[in-house]
């Protein structure tokens, strides 16, 4: 176990570190703050001073290293546009991102798993059918499409919800989260629920698969033939078989709903780190979009590495010492 | 007949309703069996001798139903008992084995577990008692060191080790009647004997009756007092083992038993029942086994009923026009 950790945790650093050149390469590539930066009536000498100022004088190369030797000791470079450290830029919008992510994926969650196997255990039925119809559409609108949509009917026509930012926030050890209080519960309902629905979708649909196909099983029969009451069967011997992939998918789309919630955050104006991530890119804030990407990367790699160990306790056949790559 | 009536099936019909038409896969079953007896259930794939199985344990899945006859367990009428009777009665009275072991325990779960749900569904037993049963159960399927194997996963047993388990569980509760479907086809030789000797064993020990559905009449022969061929969703021939297999009266019994190698000279060509079986959307007019039936004649156009065949006193039965065993003649 403590092996598997160590692995892992050696396999995490190389994954970041070749990550880090790569982004580094990528947002050089991309192009030259500097023309968005300095006043364009600044003259040449000032020009120069500021470049020199940012560091930009410098070779890629020796951006790389002083940025690496920053990372090593924690700090990922200071932002070019806000003059503070990107890092804490970062984490100081996380909070708003990681509450609409989770807001999102509970909601999926909760509706996904019950309607995807009902959706499997009556997939002729009409309420089947319409489970997997509307599954369809989850998939297939466009996010920010249903993001405007939500807003016309709720905010414009109806006026029931707001149609922007994040409410009053509570602070809740120390770190300020809406869902404390009604108005932040008003404030995060669509927004969450817009991000939710691609992976409401998707839930649906791999709870309804898995359920079919773990009702055919010899061992679903074997425990009817037991005796056992159906929704034992069900919740029981089915739901834990089903579990396993769910629990993977559920855990790699929570990285790619913090990472990209940048549309639901740009529509609904919610001020996470996706929207931090669009402006950044916008002014060319070089050292905000490297952090940026650096966190997720992170966020990815700890989530898989909680998935696997979430596996190995569902799944009793997999063994995490015998795990390889 | 010796014993008394444990179960009688009566002109048993399930079929399944599919896009594709009706499948009669069991179509006019009828058989007895006492208490104590062992029955072996024989036929092909797709004979319906599984679905009969399933009907007594009323499981037939949609778009299968029990469309007519009877069930009668201990007297009690099972065709059309509501479903929490039908779940009480599952595991309890009547208990099943299935084919492979592999797939029979849940994966996921650990063997206590599945062992003690069966007693919890039944019984309000505390858990500590369930679990004590559940060791002594293993211990009566010969599996060693109980206590720790009540805590493992079904992937640390080997197949053998898992068909005794899942025996284990059939016999949880005590059952009347425990139906085995093929459960020895999936192992090895050498354990498939261990598995049908335990069987025998625990099964005169408890009193239970057993019906043993199989392709293969080797196995039964050892084992069961009655053997039942089906053919096409239909019984074909009944009788003691030692009578059908010492003289087979259906000339489908006869196929099967032309069909195992051991019965036929060395060297020979072995033989082997002519065609296929038919698709059970499509059964012929009259015989369903008339057109790969060396002794089919006109006759057979209209559907054989079964009727006595031999000694009177032996209970044997056929349908068939053109028995290889004489019908029963009446005493006036």
């Amino acid at each position: 176990m403590s092996v598997y950790v160590v692995r892992r945790t050696l396999q995490a650093l190389l994954v970041l570190f070749v990550m880090s050149v790569l982004v580094f390469a990528g947002v050089y590539a991309v192009g030259n703050p500097v023309d968005i930066l300095i006043n364009p009536m600044a003259d040449q000498i000032e020009r120069e001073q500021a470049i020199a100022a940012l560091g930009l004088d410098k070779p890629l190369w020796e951006q790389y290293t002083t940025f690496i030797e920053g990372a090593v000791t924690g700090d990922l470079g200071r932002s070019f546009v806000h003059a503070a450290p990107a890092l804490g830029l970062i984490l100081e919008r996380m909070p708003a991102t990681l509450e609409l992510a989770s807001a999102a994926m509970l909601i999926a969650v909760l509706l996904g798993i019950p309607l995807g196997l009902w959706a499997g255990l009556k997939p002729h039925s009409f309420a089947g059918r319409s489970i997997m119809a509307g599954s369809i559409l989850g998939f297939s609108l466009p996010t920010f499409w249903v993001g405007l949509m939500l807003i016309m009917v709720f905010s414009v026509m109806l006026g029931w919800l707001p149609s922007n930012g994040r409410g009053p926030t509570v602070e809740l050890l120390g770190v300020p989260v809406s869902f404390l209080s009604l108005e932040g519960w008003r404030h995060l309902a669509m927004p969450a629920t817009n991000l939710a629905l691609f992976k409401l979708a998707l839930l649906i649909r791999l709870t309804r698969a898995g359920t079919r196909e773990a009702l055919l099983q010899d061992y679903v029969k074997f425990a009817r033939a037991k005796g056992l009451s159906n929704a034992r069967v069900i919740l029981v011997h089915v739901l834990r078989n089903i579990l396993i992939p769910i629990v993977t998918v559920i855990g790699l789309e929570f990285g790619s709903v913090i990472a990209f919630a940048i549309v639901t955050e740009s529509v609904f104006a919610w001020p996470g780190m996706g929207k931090l991530l669009i402006d950044s890119i916008n002014l060319l804030d070089r050292p905000v979009i490297v952090a940026y990407l650096m966190v997720i990367v992170t966020i990815f790699i700890v989530i898989n590495l909680l998935v696997d160990l979430l596996y190995s306790v569902l799944d009793p056949r997999v063994r995490l010492a015998e795990a390889k790559g | 007949m010796r014993g008394n009536l444990l179960l009688a099936v009566d002109g048993l019909r399930t079929h399944f309703f599919t896009r594709a038409g009706v499948v009669k896969a069991v179509d006019d079953v009828s058989f007895k069996l006492n208490r104590g007896e062992v029955l072996g259930l024989v036929g092909e794939s797709g004979s319906g001798k599984s679905i009969t199985g399933y009907s007594i344990m009323g499981l037939v899945d949609p778009p299968g139903r029990i469309v007519g006859g009877s069930i009668r367990l201990s007297g009690r009428e099972l065709v059309g008992l509501p479903q929490e009777a039908m779940r009480a009665l599952r595991g309890n009275r009547v208990a099943m084995i299935f084919q492979d072991p592999m797939m029979t325990l849940n994966p996921v779960m650990r063997i206590d577990r599945q062992m003690t749900e069966a007693i919890l569904a039944h019984a309000d037993a505390g858990e500590a008692a369930a679990r004590a049963r559940a060791r002594d159960a293993l211990v009566a399927v010969g599996i060693p060191s109980p206590d720790e194997r009540l805590a493992a996963y079904p992937h640390q047993f080997s197949g053998g080790m898992r068909q005794r388990v899942a025996i284990a569980i059939a016999l949880l509760n005590r059952p009347d009647l425990i139906i085995a479907d093929e459960p020895t086809t999936a192992l090895d030789v050498t354990i498939q004997g261990q598995i049908l000797y335990e069987m025998q064993k625990l099964t005169r020990d408890s009193g239970a009756s057993l019906i043993w559905i199989t392709h293969d009449l080797s196995v039964v022969a050892g084992l069961a007092d009655r053997i039942a061929v089906m053919y096409a969703g239909r019984i074909v021939e009944q009788g003691s083992c030692a009578d059908v297999l010492a003289a087979p009266a259906h000339p489908y019994t006869q196929g099967l038993l032309d069909s195992v190698p051991s019965r036929n000279p060395r060297g020979a060509r072995l033989r082997q029942i002519p065609g296929m079986a038919p698709s059970l959307m499509a059964l012929p007019e009259g015989c369903a086994f008339r057109d790969r039936c060396p002794r089919a004649g006109r006759a057979c156009a209209i559907a054989p009923e079964m009727e006595a065949v031999g000694a009177a006193e032996a209970g044997r039965a056929v349908r068939c026009h053109h028995p290889l065993v004489p019908h029963t003649v009446e005493d006036a």
